[in-house]
């Protein structure tokens, strides 16, 4: 059965759109998040097929509301706390966000 | 940059991601800046330029290139080891009766050490799933229009291997020096959404 991010053939997406003089990264969070994942495989935390199944496994509606850096983000916090690195609670913002 | 709400949250969030990661000896402070640098100081559609440059100059390193892309691009100085694992290089020649194109349907599988970062259209939902299916179609509203005698092959990358297209060399440059012709290639040339 596939999952989400499995989209090849599917009909009913729209036209593809070229962002002009596009960066590499929108955000500087993005940056951070590239960046993070990268290190943390380094380590050994979890490894790139972990990872790319952590996203892939979001929740569908999750996954398609989500923009590129933020299921990267998503996949990195599911795999934190799955490997116990982190408790969840820990992931909440202290100030309440 | 994005400052609304909804960027402001996630920023906070990363941030706060990174100390409780510091704090557990998990990240150094200062990695992250320094692999930002790394990676944008990186990989760029020059690379993937100067070995298209190389091909059109050069038939036997052409002929090396797309036997065996890996081992041919370190006569040029590059790898496809560089990332967090080394990735299987295929490259793909367009000639007068085919045209190739690049996609990767399951994620955004892409060979960043020689095209740099990738564009967001071709991490997009709406490129991954119509390519495959209707890649005149797509390759039109790139403004590329094919004869109808010429075929479009779609190569879709996977978790090991990565595809790079060797454009056709355009007329009338045969006067021009390998670094003139490198110029000459784009982004989009390299991925097949072009042509050069």
């Amino acid at each position: 059965m596939s999952r989400v991010n499995d989209v090849g053939g599917m009909a009913g997406f729209p036209a593809v759109i070229e962002e002009p003089d596009e960066p590499p990264f929108h955000s500087d969070w993005e940056a951070h998040v590239f960046a993070l994942n990268g290190a943390l495989i380094k380590r050994g935390v979890y490894n790139l097929d972990e990872f790319r199944d952590a996203q892939e496994r979001l929740p569908v509606q999750q996954y398609l509301a989500a923009s590129y850096y933020e299921r990267w983000f998503a996949a990195i916090t599911t795999l934190l706390r799955e490997k116990g690195v982190v408790a969840a609670e820990e992931l909440e913002l202290p100030d309440g966000h | 940059m994005s400052d609304d709400h909804g960027s402001s949250v996630i920023s906070a969030q990363v941030r706060h991601v990174e100390s409780l990661l510091e704090s557990r000896g998990l990240l150094d402070a200062g990695e992250i800046d320094t692999r930002i640098d790394e990676f944008l100081a990186g990989g760029s559609p020059a690379n993937g330029a100067r070995i298209v440059a190389r091909a059109w100059v050069d038939p036997g390193f052409a002929e090396r290139l797309l036997a065996d892309a890996n081992s041919a691009i370190r006569e040029v100085g590059l790898s496809m080891a560089g990332g967090l694992q080394e990735q299987r290089l295929k490259v793909v020649a367009n000639t007068a009766d085919e045209h190739n194109v690049v996609v990767c349907t399951l994620c955004s599988c892409y060979p960043i050490a020689l095209l740099g970062p990738s564009p967001g259209w071709y991490k997009s939902e709406a490129y991954r799933s119509r390519v495959v299916r209707d890649p005149r179609g797509v390759l039109a509203e790139f403004g590329v229009e094919l004869p109808a005698g010429t075929s479009v092959a779609v190569w879709d990358a996977s978790a090991e291997s990565r595809y790079m297209v060797l454009p056709r060399r355009p007329d009338g440059t045969e006067g021009l020096a390998e670094d003139e012709l490198a110029a000459l290639v784009t982004r989009k040339g390299l991925i097949g959404t072009a042509v050069v």
